[in-house]
């Protein structure tokens, strides 16, 4: 059987399922709809949870960024996970007891304020809408990669699989699929992994691999690999190099950016009691943990493989030849990435060599220049979003582990996609359609509108990931930005303080506009290359990068609240008690069938 | 809270005062631990314990890569049965 029979088989029996789900949990109510009729268990909640939150950027990406940074991108480890400690303690108990279906429903009530509700929807809105894009661009990427298609047709595929699981069955569909979407991702994510492993140090656990023994030198794995891309001219990978301000702020932005993301704090909605929803957040990271602590091994270990292929005798041996590209079976990938442009080489110097090195470093040059093999880099072109996808095939694994990588990526992107859809639609046809434009709506009404929202929604989501705005690859950052500055510091001075109506508004007004103006200065205005004033590389405050600014932005959320709150009026008796109920476990179970 | 007597909303309003302080208390020691490993042990204080080797690199590189990812799943358990115990002892626990 050739390479796409098998991923064909993947994909198309991965698909099978989700649409056999699909059929079995249709939602007949709006609490179906939106939050599963909140009947499911921790766990399964947990798993749903991590589907939905391990994007296409988890999977294809984040052991790309590590790999070819190292220690310095660590910010993705601990900032995506450890935003789920904020969730699990300042949010998702308190949120769940509250009862109510939508994130910007409990701001709207909890700060008595229909303009809170609808700076909060447009917040969600825009976090949701740029995020989503990237997840309808990879599954078209994927779908061209594994199954020969072309982009567009592998994006209406994956949208009708979307469509028939989440128009039909809303939260209760979504749970479920996401379930068997995160069984699938995390298969073809760690299978690959413990074999690479145990190629490279013996040990089956990849996370226990990468302190472990490189096998073939003796040495320790992470020292190996230090030594190796040192004399290549590269950075040390576990050493420091960037700014140490700007790590920190970065990684505290993406932990508040993930506790504040709406289609991940909506999940625990779905389960039954607010005792679950504490033990909910702790199983989403336990499923979460499983890719992420396998991720820096899958990094570090790719390093290593790509290194030692282009250098096969070593940094102080020959380069690999042309001729063993071309002809070796083992150098087969670096042909069909080739092909894709993601991955080029080139004989700059004629001497039938490609010599991989750092040419921005004068002594590296000035030693391969006395080597004979040329001052320039020769493989001129890795793209980091291949390294997942092509790791397999770098490893010479057997043929089904690539179908099965094509299947987990897939379902990394759909799952999200999903998710996201979910809160886009219940946010149109609750918090717009109910909540201002049409409170006495039937609930046949509004489950009739949640659906054709959601079917909207997946079609302005495909037009966008079929015709990506220039500024795609950016959007996740502003994504994160906006949550960490709106969402959840309005959420979380709504459970822990007594802020009033006018100082969350200001707060969340504030918060946005300056992350906001802040990225827009450094990325251009509405992303329209050349009308940004700054650069990254050369931010206006000291050292902050436009991307780290979402834990400024919560900074001035926070400060601007209290400040206007404490000038206005305090909040009423019944918000008070309000406060006071969330804050106690006892009675959730009322409030589930008090809307 | 539907308490019959003004007696016992008033007891209720107490006790749910010293279960919020309570929690509130909980949190701050876990999140200064979230941040210890973090920001503290991955990056501000690697320097420190750059003499402690682990695998081939040291210590602030394994809890920046693994160890605070472990010790934040081990904080969200151990919060969820610290609640839960918690619930229990102030009776505010779901029937």
């Amino acid at each position: 059987m050739d390479q796409f029979t098998i991923n064909l088989l993947f994909v198309g029996a991965s698909f099978a399922l989700y649409i056999g789900i699909a059929i079995w949990a249709r939602a007949g109510s709006t609490s179906e709809f939106y939050a599963a009729g909140r009947g499911v268990h921790p766990v399964t909640n947990g798993m749903a949870t991590a589907a939905d939150w391990m994007s296409a950027a988890s999977f294809i990406g984040m052991a790309g960024l590590i790999a070819f940074t190292g220690y310095d991108n660590s910010t993705f480890l601990m900032g995506w996970t450890g935003g789920y400690v904020l969730l699990a303690l300042l949010l998702a108990p308190y949120l769940r007891k509250f009862g109510k279906f939508t994130v910007s429903e409990f701001i709207g009530d909890r700060f008595y304020s229909p303009t809170a509700r609808v700076v909060a929807v447009i917040a969600l809105l825009v976090a949701s809408l740029t995020y989503v894009i990237g997840q309808m661009t990879g599954v078209g990427v994927a779908f061209g990669r594994f199954l020969e298609v072309s982009n567009t047709t592998g994006l209406l595929i994956g949208a009708c699989v979307v469509f028939a699981y989440a128009v039909f069955g809303g939260m209760k569909g979504v749970t479920y699929t996401q379930v068997a979407q995160y069984v699938v991702l995390i298969m073809a994510y760690t299978i690959p992994a413990v074999f690479i492993s145990l190629q490279l140090t013996g040990n089956p656990v990849p996370a226990l691999g990468l302190f472990g023994e490189h096998a073939a030198s003796g040495e320790p794995l992470l020292a190996k690999l230090d030594a190796i891309v040192a004399e290549l001219g590269f950075n040390e990978y576990t050493a420091h190099h960037g700014d140490t301000f700007n790590m920190v702020l970065f990684t505290l932005s993406l932990m508040i950016g993930t506790a504040g993301l709406p289609h991940v704090i909506m999940r625990f909605f779905t389960v039954p009691r607010v005792a679950d929803a504490r033990w909910s957040a702790g199983w989403a990271l336990v499923f979460i943990a499983l890719l992420y602590l396998t991720a820096p091994a899958v990094g570090a270990m790719a390093r290593l493989n790509i290194t030692d292929m282009m250098w096969p005798n070593g940094a102080s041996g020959d380069p690999v030849s042309v001729e063993m590209i071309e002809g070796d079976e083992r150098y087969n990938w670096m042909a069909t990435w080739q092909k894709t442009g993601l991955l080029g080489w080139e004989d700059k110097n004629g001497d039938g060599r490609i010599a991989y090195f750092n040419d921005g470093d004068a002594d590296t040059v000035a030693k391969m220049q006395a080597a004979g093999w040329g001052d320039a880099n020769e493989l001129t072109n890795f793209n980091r979003d291949i390294l997942v996808l092509a790791n397999p095939e770098i490893a010479n694994l057997p043929s089904w582990v690539i179908g099965l990588v094509a299947a987990g990526g897939l379902a990394a992107a759909l799952s999200t996609a999903a998710g996201l859809l979910l809160a886009i639609s219940s946010a149109v046809s609750h918090d717009l359609i109910k909540g201002s434009i049409n409170p006495s709506i039937s609930e046949k009404g509004e489950l009739m509108s949640a659906r054709v929202a959601m079917a909207v929604a997946i079609a302005v989501a495909t037009y966008l990931g079929l015709n990506p705005p220039g500024f795609a690859a950016q959007t996740v950052a502003l994504a994160f930005g906006l949550a960490a500055a709106s969402i959840f510091p309005a959420l979380m001075m709504g459970i822990f303080t007594k802020v009033n109506n006018k100082g969350a508004v200001a707060g969340m007004v504030a918060g946005l506009l300056v992350t906001l103006i802040y990225i827009f200065l450094h990325k251009g205005w509405f992303f329209i290359p050349d009308t940004n004033s700054f650069t990254d590389a050369n931010p206006l405050l000291g050292t902050i990068k436009s991307t780290s600014f979402g834990a400024v932005g919560a900074l001035i959320n926070f400060c601007v609240a209290f400040t206007v709150s404490k000038m206005t009026q305090p909040i009423p008796q019944e918000i008070e008690e309000l406060v006071e109920s969330v804050r106690v476990p006892r009675g959730a179970g009322v409030a589930v069938d008090g809307h | 809270m539907a308490d019959q007597t003004n007696h016992g909303a008033e007891a209720t309003q107490k006790s749910d005062a010293a279960y919020w302080s309570a929690n509130v208390r909980i949190i701050i020691i876990s999140l200064i631990i979230w941040a210890l490993v973090s920001f503290g042990f991955g990056i501000l204080l690697r320097p420190l314990l750059s003499g402690i080797a682990v695998g081939g690199t040291d210590l602030g590189f394994w809890f920046a890569q693994q160890g605070s990812i472990i010790v934040f799943l081990a904080l969200i358990f151990f919060y969820a049965w610290r609640m839960n115990k918690l619930d229990r002892e102030f009776g505010v626990e779901e029937e």
